[in-house]
């Protein structure tokens, strides 16, 4: 018993896509009970996107929804209409947490705003992750991923391909971004979890997309902030990336020891010990003509063999894993990072699990996404007490 | 008083660099005492003069990066390799709740500061490890930065364009890092209070990182399928990119989701003929024409600032955005009226912008950022009050040079 972190905290996650769907998994997959509330018929968004099972769109076959949803019971509700909005308060007085994405004011239109819900149980904590926060002059505006991490200044900031002369900066790869906001509100909910304690008063957070990934690039946000004329601080430092024989690596040396492993690996070439290569500022001040000799040793190897024989030495280098070499990484093996759920509709497959292993109460695989309403009836007949026909009336209505 | 959700909790924080610090940042900044252990022998390289600090830096405690990712936290000086620094260690662990750490596995195991060691002098002790792929496994000795955690990651490989170069991304690979390991400190927190027990938790970075790139990893697993870099487009939206806008080195992102939405974007760039065309006529073949598409959208945003896109865009139900720099973002209007940056007083660096905490919390706001601590400038405080030393024995330390 109690062998989950987060056992019997009970969270009901009313929430699309990536952001708070993220959130309430990370606190599924460590013991907390979560009620995913799914729109009627289509359901999460997210379970018309890919990547489906065998590229065959199928709404319980998206390894997004897969990934996102584990170990959450599912019901379908409408709160809009007023019997799905007096099952959603009933859902609101069992829950410890409410997690939700709505566009500000919605949730006060559907009279379930925080003010409503807190005197329904004074005790729940409610967070909201919006993309631009509760207020704000853009607290009503749009944005997806990519339009979120442009306007945090991230792809602007990125190490690598500046952009100028016609390339435009780039967004993080997938939903990173989304991540980062889900990832963020559970530390909020978490202390605020840990405030409230078993009997205290909840609150409402209120999470920001934008400011999620603004607060990560603090050190560059606020470095332009204190000197609007700052330019690049990482010009000319000796390294990044690089191609090599099957692929690129990632070359790092900033301090003097790790320089010296770094010329280890290059076989102790005699350039290595000039005048020039004395120390980070003479380095990054010949920059252009060490850098190529260093990319052309680095064209004659594989990134396997540059990772390891550069990591035996002490020097932080790392190959670009695609997503087949993350999943052979004998490392990766060995840690036990992807475990297979099984999934009445998807079948058994491989998920990644968590990146913390917690000694007294691991993460845990209890059960794959729900099903488009699976829970409906345990939840609904169970244990709020609705009977079939209610159950049939409602389901008629479009209610669930 | 303000209350804070971490009133009373104590961290003893051995990390260093960006990650580690960004978790017990994040920790500070919900209310818990946060003693940073630091030593003059090696110092935090974040301390020290490099091209990331700027090349006129004078002093470790004139460095932006360190303020900007040690706010709110107090600072003790310790020589670790003095075992009466050891003892201080343990004695303080006694009065503390949370141990973090980011040294490569092993090395603090050798000082006699395990998490078994640490235990019996307080046995419901939280302990974090965070290292670049773990403390267990073959490769459990390796060492990194946020651009290798990214590259291990997985997540590298799928950011960029397609016809160009896979990037590391930012210094956020790192922050992420460390909000991955505030969410374990705070899950272990509250299962501590429920249960009285403590753990131990090791963090891999890498892995932390893969986590954000899950469906890029669900596709291997679910269809053997490596998926590659894909710019800033979409598999189902389009127009969804980054256009450049008047002025130089401007740009907004749009992106157009569903066919009410591509109608109210065809009528804010004022319904041109081209829209009509058959081959923008669904969903499915604005995507299949995007490099066309996205040409004759450039025409558009060209004759316009990054604002006005967004203004006209937003007001039809669009989502637009431009792309900020850094200059960007103090200046915009939103960022303002959410006072997400705060300014605070540093002892030598003087008025100093930062950045605040990523979260509102309604009941009990996030710590007003103090300044990162000078080096050794809590030693009084945490050996004296905490510890409840004299000023001599203090003074014999610091002359032993185990408090250094």
């Amino acid at each position: 018993m109690n062998q989950a972190a987060l056992a019997g905290v009970k969270v009901l996650e009313y929430c699309q896509m990536v952001c708070g769907p993220y959130c309430a998994k990370l606190l599924a997959d460590l013991g907390a009970e979560v009620m995913k509330i799914e729109k009627p018929v289509t359901g999460d968004q997210a379970r018309s996107r890919g990547p489906f099972l065998h590229d065959i769109p199928h709404p319980e076959r998206s390894g997004l929804f897969l990934y996102l949803n584990t170990n959450k019971y599912g019901v379908t509700l409408d709160p809009a209409s007023s019997a799905g909005k007096a099952i959603f308060l009933e859902l609101v007085k069992w829950a410890d947490v409410l997690i939700e994405d709505t566009a500000p004011g919605t949730m006060e239109r559907l009279g379930l705003g925080y003010g409503s819900l807190g005197e329904v149980n004074p005790s729940l904590i409610m967070t909201s992750i919006t993309p631009f926060g509760q207020t704000g002059p853009y607290r009503g505006y749009k944005a997806h991923h990519l339009n979120i991490y442009h306007a945090s200044g991230q792809a602007s900031f990125s190490f690598t391909e500046k952009h100028g002369g016609g390339i435009p900066p780039v967004k993080g790869g997938g939903y990173v971004g989304d991540y980062d906001a889900g990832l963020s509100g559970a530390v909020a909910t978490l202390a605020a979890l840990y405030r409230r304690g078993p009997d205290g008063t909840g609150q409402h957070i209120d999470v920001s997309r934008q400011e999620a990934l603004i607060s990560l690039d603090r050190v560059d946000v606020s470095a332009a902030a204190n000197d609007p004329n700052a330019t690049d601080r990482r010009r000319g430092m000796l390294g990044g990336l690089m191609p090599c024989k099957d692929g690129y690596v990632m070359v790092l040396a900033p301090q003097q020891h790790q320089w010296e492993a770094l010329v280890k690996l290059l076989g102790n070439p005699e350039w290595a010990h000039s005048e020039k290569c004395r120390d980070e500022r003479t380095r990054s001040e010949n920059a252009a003509e060490l850098q190529p000799l260093i990319e052309e040793w680095m064209l004659r190897h594989n990134k396997d063999e540059i990772y390891h024989r550069g990591q035996s030495f002490g020097c932080p280098v790392g190959p670009i894993n695609s997503a087949a070499d993350v999943y052979d990484s004998p490392q990766v093996k060995h840690r036990e990072f992807f475990a297979e759920i099984e999934h009445p509709e998807a079948g058994k497959l491989s998920y990644p699990t968590a990146s913390y292993r917690l000694s007294e109460t691991p993460w845990r695989a209890n059960s794959a996404a729900p099903l488009l309403g699976e829970h409906n009836d345990s939840v609904y007949r169970k244990r709020l007490g609705r009977s079939e026909e209610e159950l049939a009336k409602l389901k008629e209505q479009g209610v669930i | 008083m303000e209350e804070y959700p971490l009133d009373g909790v104590r961290i003893v924080d051995f990390t260093w660099a960006w990650a580690g610090p960004y978790a017990t940042l994040l920790l500070a900044m919900l209310g818990a005492e946060v003693i940073k252990v630091e030593s003059q022998r090696r110092l935090d390289h974040t301390r020290l003069r490099s091209l990331m600090t700027g090349p006129t830096m004078g002093g470790p405690n004139q460095s932006t990066v360190f303020n900007d990712i040690n706010l709110n936290k107090l600072s003790l000086t310790l020589n670790l390799t003095q075992a009466r620094a050891i003892d201080i260690v343990k004695k303080l662990v006694k009065v503390s709740d949370i141990v973090t750490q980011n040294m490569r596995p092993g090395i603090l195991d050798r000082l006699g500061l395990s998490y078994e060691a640490l235990r019996e002098v307080k046995t419901d002790i939280i302990m974090l490890s965070s290292s670049a792929v773990g403390a267990t496994g073959p490769e459990r000795t390796y060492v990194g930065y946020a651009p290798t955690f990214a590259a291990l990651s997985g997540l590298a490989y799928v950011s960029g364009h397609p016809d160009g170069r896979p990037t590391t991304l930012t210094g956020a690979i790192d922050t992420r890092v460390g909000t991955t390991a505030a969410f374990a400190i705070l899950a272990a927190l509250n299962y501590r209070q429920r249960t009285g027990k403590g753990q131990d938790i090791d963090l891999s970075s890498s892995e932390a990182i893969s986590c954000l790139a899950g469906d890029v990893l669900m596709d291997y697993t679910m269809n053997r399928r490596v998926r590659e870099r894909n710019g800033n487009h979409d598999e189902l939206m389009a127009p969804h990119g980054c256009y450049p806008c008047r002025g130089e080195n401007h740009w907004v992102t749009i992106a157009v989701s569903g066919e009410e939405e591509w109608q109210a974007f065809c009528k804010a760039i004022g319904g041109p003929d081209w829209a009509k065309d058959r081959m923008f006529a669904d969903a499915a073949g604005r995507r299949q024409n995007q490099s066309e598409l996205d040409r004759l959208v450039t025409e558009w945003t060209r004759q316009y600032t990054d604002y006005e896109v967004m203004e006209a865009l937003q007001s039809a139900g669009v989502a637009a955005m431009p792309t900020f720099s850094g200059r960007m973002i103090p200046r915009d209007s939103h960022v303002k009226e959410r006072d997400i940056l705060a300014e605070i007083e540093h002892p030598e660096l003087g008025k100093r912008t930062v950045v605040g905490a990523p979260w509102r919390l309604s009941a009990t706001p996030a710590r007003i950022p103090r300044a990162a601590p000078l080096i050794g400038e809590h030693n009084q405080y945490v050996l004296g009050e905490l510890l409840g030393m004299s000023h001599d024995e203090i003074d014999r330390l610091v002359e032993e040079e185990v408090v250094y």
